[in-house]
């Protein structure tokens, strides 16, 4: 039998410059930590050392702030709303032009399959600036009253599962509605957050209207901590963000909390099967599955439900699981060892409590952290691996007989950030989506992203959209008409 | 440049294969997957339009994900051979003449001239009433000639002149006969006269002393939507279809990948309900050793590695052979030729 052997074909780490240390990017310049400390980030899948980057702390993140705020009032704030535009123009830009170097920077940081960055990460995130650069011009006419205002300095904390991206939806929409930034990367994945601060100095974005602060969680609560932070943005746990909205509970400061989720995927016994299968494939195992709003309970109408497992386990034989710098790799790493511990810990608790556990057989290179495609059976609602968020490629299988057992079921959660519903049937895609709380629903699709469409979640997923139109909500305070 | 493909020769062409069951067996499995035995029109129907859906948009992006696969080197040279042994290298001109159906013939028997490591294509497939000179110019190089029939292109015309067209193209000798559907028929719902066509050319197929393969064209490009694509792809197979191919190249669109990726579900599907391998051959449009390795990786992710067999899966084309031996001749050499590198046939 003649096989198909992919030769591999790595994409070139030439293209990027990695400095042994990075210092903090405020007003403009690279500066030391006034500490002093540092941390290391690695390659996820190499344990290679890739950088030592600064740790800021409250005097640091107190430095960013005075920046961020002398730039919004003096110059940022201001200024014209066409001629912010020109700067996010430039911005997206940029991005484009220098898509290979974020995107192979992205994957040695963060471990993900260099097809995803390529394709998806840096296009989008490129997309996103290119879309709100649209709307800076515009504020006036989009619906929040005459002439809304920018809150001032926000404080930004993103996660480490789409550094590029997360930083994209942050930046973009609070530059084009006039304020300024002190964002804080995720402690594992800093790096492209850097190379986008020496993008700005290129695209001479004035000094101080956007500012990096690297670190761990203590710099992130020291952002959101800090008294001249106006509006705060968070994506990352839903119990960091717990924490987020009991510390500025009281203070004038205004949030948005993007938070975890554990999606319903929802499979009808009329569904597309083959595209399906995409669909719970893409859901689940895109990033690893490492994806707040990732369709990891899939739940699937008896009467298809072994047909659809069976489907899916010989799809899964497919996937290509190794060297994230290879363009044919489908599941890179996960992103450190921190999260593999914890995957490992729900997938056993999953085997303890009764559930079937089936994983793709795929051979796991032996440096870095690895966990390969995992498909749980016969889980029940009650099992942990059902309730509690992942983040990692560890698909939960449920079964439905009833439409309104398909929203009870997909409803019986505390999260509340997207849903997929898969069937021929219009009516019943319409039907569903009224009955679904969550706040993103696809429908014979999963995990699509566009800047023009705003994402966001109910319950314990979060407040706040980001995206589209309701993103520039997050970033203005409505004009008064008197 | 080593190649692990060899050259279909006339021995193993013939393998295992669903051509070699008998009318009744073909019947009989067709009746156990619909589950009535008399193979009604409205069985037909039930059956057919309760196939699972296809999703344009999903099927359009899996397509496009498959072609994005990097293929490089060893991997390369390896497909790039396996592509000249799956090519019916094709002449289908109203001005076709003796004369050059040899000369496709000659390239066929030697596609790289002074190069015995490069693969022979697996058929030259030419109109009916050139299959006695095809057939003495292959001679017994191994190489088989497949004849388009049944009032091709278009295969409008009575039940008797289509399979009396077959009947000729069989007795002179071709053993691949490539059939288009009534897609008048298909299209208004008459399952059972398509179904009941095939079946009858397959009988004349059968009639002769070596059973021709039988190649049924859907001409997806008249189908319209992947549903259609997906149920004429089941009904082909149902009546017995060695191979179901896209499209005549006669009507635009020809094949596509997300077509092919929709056929190849289609095979894998059937293989998995009834035992039987059918081949899969998009025709019309594939011109450049590119397309042709995107087709391939659709073959392997998405029906499986025993589909990548010059007995399952086959490229309709005309040009993309000298492309191929292009790219070929880089890989040996390092450096790019040009097309005065290659014969003209």
């Amino acid at each position: 039998m003649p096989r198909f052997e992919y030769a591999p074909a790595p994409e070139s780490r030439a293209v990027v410059d990695i400095a042994s240390s990075y210092g903090l990017f405020i007003d403009g310049e690279f500066v030391e930590s006034a500490s002093g400390g540092s941390l290391k980030t690695i390659n996820p899948a190499t344990e290679e050392s890739l950088a030592d980057v600064a740790v800021a702390d409250e005097s640091d993140v107190d430095r960013a702030v005075r920046a961020a705020r002398r730039a919004q009032e003096k110059v940022w704030g201001p200024m014209p709303g066409a001629e912010r535009a020109k700067y996010l123009f430039r911005i997206a830009r940029l991005l484009a032009e220098r898509s290979r170097e974020f995107a192979v920077l992205e994957v040695l940081d963060n471990g993900k399959p260099i097809r995803e960055a390529r394709d998806v990460d840096v296009p989008t995130a490129a997309a996103h600036f290119f879309y709100y650069a649209g709307w800076a011009d515009k504020l006036d006419h989009a619906g929040f009253g005459p002439s809304p205002r920018p809150h001032g300095v926000a404080g930004q904390v993103i996660p480490w599962n789409f550094p590029l991206l997360m930083l994209a939806w942050k930046i973009a929409p609070a530059l084009a509605t006039g304020n300024t930034v002190v964002l804080k990367p995720a402690e594992t994945t800093p790096l492209t957050a850097l190379l986008f601060a020496d993008l700005l100095r290129q695209a001479e974005l004035p000094p101080g209207v956007v500012n990096i602060v690297t670190g761990a969680g203590a710099t992130g609560a020291a952002v959101v901590a800090h008294p001249g932070v106006d509006k705060v943005a968070f994506t990352g746990s839903t119990a960091v963000g717990k924490r987020i909205a009991k510390e500025i509970a009281g203070t004038r400061k205004h949030a948005t909390l993007e938070l975890g989720g554990k999606a319903a995927n929802i499979v009808f016994d009329d569904a597309p099967i083959d595209q399906a299968i995409e669909g719970i494939v893409n859901g689940i195992f895109f990033n690893q599955g490492q994806v707040c709003c990732a369709g990891s309970r899939l739940l699937v109408q008896e009467s298809v439900a072994e047909e659809v497992v069976d489907r899916l386990k010989a799809r899964l034989g497919t996937l290509r699981v190794g060297d994230p710098m290879d363009k044919n790799t489908d599941v890179g790493a996960i992103n450190s060892a921190a999260q593999l511990a914890r995957i490992t810990d729900l997938t056993k608790a999953g085997e303890e409590e009764g559930a079937v556990r089936w994983t793709a057989d795929c051979a796991l290179p032996e440096q870095g952290f690895w966990f390969a495609p995992t498909v749980f059976t016969d889980v029940s609602a009650a099992h942990r691996i059902a309730r509690e968020e992942i983040f990692g490629p560890v698909l939960s299988v449920l079964t439905f007989r009833t439409p309104a057992e398909a929203v009870a079921k997909a409803n019986n959660t505390p999260y509340g950030l997207s849903a997929g519903i898969w069937t021929e049937k219009g009516s019943r895609i319409l039907a569903m989506a009224d009955k679904l709380r969550a706040g993103v629903v696809w429908a014979n699709t999963f995990n699509r992203f566009d800047p023009t469409s705003p994402f966001g979640g109910y319950k314990e997923s979060g407040y706040g959209r980001e995206g589209g139109r309701h993103g520039l909500a997050s970033y203005l305070i409505e004009g008064s008409t008197r | 440049m080593t190649s692990t493909v060899t050259t279909p020769s006339s021995e193993s062409a013939h393998g295992p294969h669903p051509a070699d069951r008998t009318g009744d067996q073909v019947a009989a499995d067709a009746a156990a997957v619909i589950g009535t035995a008399d193979l009604s029109e409205a069985g037909l129907r039930r059956f057919l339009q309760g196939l699972p859906g296809v999703d344009r948009v999903g099927a359009d992006g899996r397509a496009a994900q498959l072609g994005t696969r990097s293929i490089k080197t060893s991997a390369k040279a390896w497909a790039l051979d396996l592509t000249i042994s799956m090519i019916d290298l094709t002449t289908l001109e109203g001005a076709d003449t003796d004369g050059k159906v040899r000369s496709l013939v000659a390239k066929a028997r030697t596609p790289e001239p002074g190069d015995a490591t490069c693969p022979r294509p697996a058929a030259v497939c030419v109109y009916g009433d050139m299959v006695t000179v095809a057939r003495e110019a292959v001679g017994t190089s191994g190489i088989h000639v497949a004849a388009v029939a049944t009032a091709f292109p278009s295969g409008r015309a009575g039940r008797d002149v289509r399979l009396a067209d077959t009947r000729d193209a069989v007795a002179a000798g071709a053993d691949e006969i490539d059939m288009v559907i009534d897609r008048g028929a298909f299209l208004s719902g008459r399952y059972r006269k398509v179904y009941d066509d095939i079946v009858a050319v397959r009988e004349v197929c059968h009639e002769a002393e070596r059973p021709a393969h039988l190649k049924v064209i859907l001409e997806t490009g008249e189908l319209a939507t992947y549903d259609n694509v997906r149920r004429a792809s089941w009904l082909a197979m149902l009546a017995g279809a060695d191979f179901i191919k896209t499209s005549t190249g006669k009507v635009s669109p020809a094949a596509t990948l997300p077509v092919t990726v929709v056929m190849l579900e289609a095979v894998r599907d059937f293989l998995a309900t009834t035992g039987v391998q059918v081949g899969v051959k998009p025709a019309g449009g594939i011109r450049t050793a590119k397309d042709a390795i995107k087709y391939l990786v659709a073959v392997n992710e998405v029906a499986g590695e025993a589909w990548l067999d010059p007995d399952y899966f086959r490229f309709g084309a005309s040009s993309l052979l000298n492309d191929v031996l292009l790219q070929r001749q880089k890989l040996a050499t390092g450096a790019y030729s040009g097309p005065d590198y290659v014969t003209i046939d």
